[in-house]
């Protein structure tokens, strides 16, 4: 079963979700990766304001291929999450509600979902070309010196996720693994 | 002496970057298919099913099967009897990459200082090996590596007196470490011997081996047999959400190595990986 969600991505939304779930997310989603990240920190650190609108929104940790001519976007799959994970409890703080990415996430990220209320959730890692059909739409909004690592604004319909932790820190690589070993030993 | 051309050299380069991009293997697409069918888990096989898709769309519609288009490692194996002309031959396989991965719309994702990290913009350099071979030709195999996979790849420089055991528990730690961060199901390259930088190249080389080929000793081809099963035993599942698919294959290479040494390095690749070859 798929659960259908739309941008921005309130409060009440986070809370309807479950580690496990399927979803399909529709609306406008921003990527950024390492080296946003880390400007995105230095402008907070100066008191600055940020190129993008964090309250309510996702932001999906990709670094898409050059898209070829007559194409929206490139190949675009999941980086892997840890590597930002000093840098978003930051954001979290700020409003940011989901994060689409893959791979483990720190107890500080975790902590900080749950008091803030946000969800993680992972896309397919390597089924690049298959998650880039669900963009409909790609701009650069902030840092375009960084190429692939530029901030975009996608407009995306049903782009296919998995919750792999919630707003109550249910982590799916915890439970998935364990209900497998359970019933496959 | 037969005579190749750098301008041959750099063609071919390319289109190895672009075709190993765009084209998943067929060695490494059979095992992903017998994975799923293999697969008891429901969650796991949809994964599975998904991956599959990805790769008949890449390769239908000419799109990386992933967006990390990896730096590019090259093996080349050059026969003595070859003599390059019209230039210099690791600058030929350097524009190779640089066209290959502009031509190819490949990401970009080589920084040139490693602590100052201004990208390149042209993915060169590339991480070239030579090994010299009897007769006259010349190889040429691109893997491009991506570094999600990369990233939980290990060394260990175990006591001789940890012997095989040592090296089975080494191996399945680094792949319960890496857990859902390299784009489980992965392939696992392992180098025993040599020296601490013999292990890690015997270990990239080792991903290199169609998935469909044994170690040629069977002691090892045993092993890699083995550590599969134990690796699929540990539930972390195709993107780490549990199931039996963790890993596709073990690939082992060894080398001799010293008295006082034993040393394992576990090279870890996601499911997409890509390996090309073509000889001039």
């Amino acid at each position: 079963m798929e659960r259908k969600i739309t941008t921005p991505f309130t409060l009440d939304k986070v809370q309807e979700l479950k580690a496990g779930d399927n979803v399909l997310i529709t609306g406008i989603i921003y990527t950024a990766r390492d080296a946003a990240h880390k400007r995105l920190i230095e402008l907070l650190e100066h008191g600055e304001a940020l190129p993008i609108d964090i309250k309510d929104s996702i932001i999906y940790y990709v670094g898409p291929t050059p898209e070829k001519p007559g194409h929206i976007i490139g190949s675009a799959g999941p980086t892997t999450s840890y590597r930002m994970d000093s840098y978003t409890p930051r954001l979290l703080d700020m409003g940011l509600r989901g994060m689409i990415g893959k791979g483990s996430r720190s107890v500080s990220v975790i902590d900080s979902m749950k008091k803030n209320g946000a969800v993680y959730f992972a896309a397919i890692g390597g089924a690049a070309a298959l998650m880039s059909k669900s963009i409909k739409k790609a701009e650069v909004v902030a840092y375009e010196d960084l190429g692939a690592e530029a901030i975009r604004r996608l407009e995306v319909v049903d782009f296919p996720a998995v919750v792999v932790i919630d707003a109550q820190g249910n982590n799916l690589y915890e439970i998935g693994q364990s209900d497998y070993l359970k019933k496959n030993v | 002496m037969k005579e190749i051309h750098v301008a041959d050299i750099t063609r071919l380069v390319k289109e190895l970057c672009i075709n190993s991009n765009y084209y998943i293997s067929k060695d490494v697409q059979g095992k992903i298919e017998e994975s799923a069918k293999n697969e008891p888990w429901p969650i796991a096989k949809d994964i599975l099913d998904k991956i599959l898709k990805n790769i008949e769309i890449a390769r239908n519609e000419n799109l990386p099967a992933c967006q990390d288009t990896g730096m590019a490692c090259v093996f080349i194996e050059i026969g003595q009897e070859v003599h390059v002309t019209g230039g210099d031959l690791e600058n030929a396989i350097h524009e190779g990459v640089r066209q290959g991965y502009s031509e190819g719309y490949l990401r970009k994702s080589v920084v040139g200082d490693p602590l100052e990290r201004i990208n390149t913009k042209d993915n060169t350099p590339a991480v070239i090996y030579y090994d010299i071979v009897p007769g006259d030709k010349l190889g040429i195999t691109v893997a491009p590596k991506g570094f999600g996979s990369e990233n939980m790849s290990q060394l260990k420089m175990l006591k001789p007196s940890d012997g095989v055991e040592g090296v089975k528990e080494f191996v399945l730690k680094v792949v319960k470490e890496a857990g859902p961060n390299p784009c489980p199901p992965v392939v696992v390259g392992v180098g025993i011997g040599g020296t601490f930088d013999k292990a890690a190249y015997l270990a990239k080389k080792a991903l290199i081996r169609p998935l469909t080929e044994k170690n040629p000793n069977k002691f090892y081809a045993d092993l890699e047999e083995e550590l599969l099963n134990n690796i699929n035993k540990l539930g972390i599942g195709p993107q780490g959400f549990g199931g039996r698919t963790t890993a596709l294959k073990v690939n082992i290479e060894i080398y001799p190595t010293h008295i006082a040494g034993l040393p394992v390095a576990v090279n870890i690749n996601c499911h997409v990986t890509r390996h090309a070859h073509a000889e001039l």
